[in-house]
């Protein structure tokens, strides 16, 4: 939700009275524009001019603590992971220039598919060029028309729009609601293709999804399951593997889908499975055939990430005692967070408007402190939110500056 | 169940979303007269799927803006 937007937005007058087509984002405009006259920094625009670590970085000209990146696990500059991609692009290029199916496939490719079988000892492992294309991919290519897919209100976006570009019916349930789910799963005319789609954590609220019981019922009723796991990756789980590990559930996921773009460190998605027949959606799956494949230095980031985090144990626990920390200190505070219990490396502090909650994302910023600013549509129930996505990086001294930082931030604008 | 049946029955579960108290008439529609935000769509045709006992596919709820559309897909859902 950080879309960057360089130039002021200016009316376009049109002649001959024919419809412009951008009339359709007036409100957008017109709700930008009041934010800004509101005399905030505008939160959708931030430039990060240096990045010093995983967890500082000098934005618009300030030294700042990264609390909104989602590095969950700090490889970003990490030494091993910075070579490998270094030794990359001198053995193999800077691009590959062509498509997973034709000239795309290079020997990085395969080996960081391969350290994703063995991250998640799957049988199949499929890498996309972005997390948004891997849920677009899959689900548009194995829920067509006539199939239905159920899945959380508050799925991502590139679940919704892999289902519209699938064609398939698509059945949306309350957020996290078991029983509604079942409900929609029990409807669902006989014979009909079924997918439920559900994520580990929802990034909006940090929240964790009651997999356990959602993945088996979805299994009594013939469904194949999808978990997209971007947000668990590396962090929840004994292995790392997500929330379906921590369940004890990974068995019975047909899909998992998950990025490189959090834990992982660089850019990119993929999606492993056990299905036999898996293999054929490489042929099958048009946003991983029609597009150009990852260069080589990032497929060499990842795998090389990939396989530092099997052993990542001791970060883990200590990014857990950073989110227990970051969470305790906000309540105790007197903010608004979106789980009662820490449930993820997400700590989401709900503000009680737009206008505030841009003014508090300023006062943050104003006192070094980078979180990011959501806001609807993106956001559940229209509301407005001030992520913070920790990393095992994050020292606990720099836990209590990010705290201290709240405080003064929250006292400023009048929240707390 | 003929359709006066479907409609008085919709009619009781559309009373607690319809805040501002609209006049429903099979012209009413969800988005403009009755003002439904995603959300109280969501919790709305939740409710009608329970009564009936039907599913409402997104795709399905493209099709429906009015209130006598609502009524008439339904009414052909619980037929089926």
């Amino acid at each position: 939700m950080s879309e960057g937007i360089d130039q002021p937005d200016q009316a376009e007058k049109l002649t001959g009275g024919s419809t412009d087509l951008f009339s359709k984002f007036d409100d957008t405009i017109a709700m930008r524009a009041n934010l800004l006259a509101s005399g905030v920094e505008d939160p959708f625009s931030l430039v990060m001019e240096k990045v010093l670590s995983p967890t500082r970085a000098i934005c618009n000209g300030r030294d700042t603590i990264l609390l909104g990146t989602y590095n969950y696990m700090g490889m970003t500059f990490d030494p091993d992971v910075v070579e490998a991609g270094k030794q990359a692009l001198d053995d193999f290029g800077s691009g590959t220039t062509g498509s997973r199916v034709l000239n795309g496939t290079y020997q990085g490719h395969k080996e960081c598919e391969d350290a994703l079988r063995e991250f998640y000892d799957m049988d199949h492992a499929m890498v996309f060029s972005t997390g948004y294309q891997a849920n677009l991919g899959i689900i548009s290519t194995i829920a067509g028309k006539g199939d239905y897919v159920v899945l959380d209100i508050d799925s991502h976006a590139s679940i919704w729009d892999g289902c519209a570009m699938g064609n398939a019916e698509v059945v949306p349930f309350k957020h996290n609601d078991i029983e509604a789910m079942e409900k929609r799963l029990k409807r669902i005319p006989e014979g009909a293709g079924k997918l439920v789609v559900l994520e580990g954590v929802y990034s909006m609220l940090g929240d964790v999804a009651p997999l356990a019981e959602m993945v088996r019922i979805a299994k009594e009723n013939g469904a194949m399951v999808l978990v997209d796991e971007a947000h668990s990756m590396g962090f929840i789980g004994e292995n790392g593997r997500g929330v379906c590990e921590e369940a004890g559930i990974i068995d019975d996921c047909d899909f998992i889908i998950g990025t490189f773009s959090k834990s992982v460190g660089t850019v990119g998605g993929f999606c492993v499975s056990n299905h036999p027949k898996f293999e054929i959606l490489r042929l099958m799956c048009r946003p991983y055939v029609f597009t150009a494949s990852l260069p080589p230095s990032v497929v060499a980031t990842a795998a090389t990430s990939i396989r530092k985090l099997m052993h990542g144990s001791n970060k883990r626990a200590h990014l857990w005692e950073n989110s227990k920390r970051l969470h305790s200190g906000l309540t105790e505070m007197g903010f608004t967070l979106g789980t009662d219990e820490p449930q993820s490396a997400i700590v989401a502090v709900i503000m009680p408007d737009l206008e505030k909650g841009a003014a508090m994302w300023s006062a943050l910023l104003q006192e070094g402190l980078y979180v990011n600013l959501a806001r609807p549509p993106a956001t559940p129930a229209n509301m407005t939110l001030l992520r913070c996505s920790l990393c095992a990086e994050h020292s606990a001294e720099e836990v209590e500056t990010i705290l201290q930082m709240f405080q003064n931030a929250g006292k400023a604008v009048g929240i707390i | 169940m003929d359709r006066a049946e479907i409609d008085t029955r919709i009619r009781s579960i559309i009373e607690p979303f319809n805040k501002k108290g609209v006049d429903i008439a099979d012209a009413t529609t969800f988005a403009g007269d009755l003002e439904f935000d995603s959300l109280t769509v969501m919790d709305f045709v939740a409710a009608i799927e329970d009564e009936f006992d039907i599913i409402i596919s997104m795709n399905q709820q493209a099709e429906i803006e009015t209130y006598g559309n609502l009524v008439d897909a339904v009414a052909k859902m619980v037929e089926a």
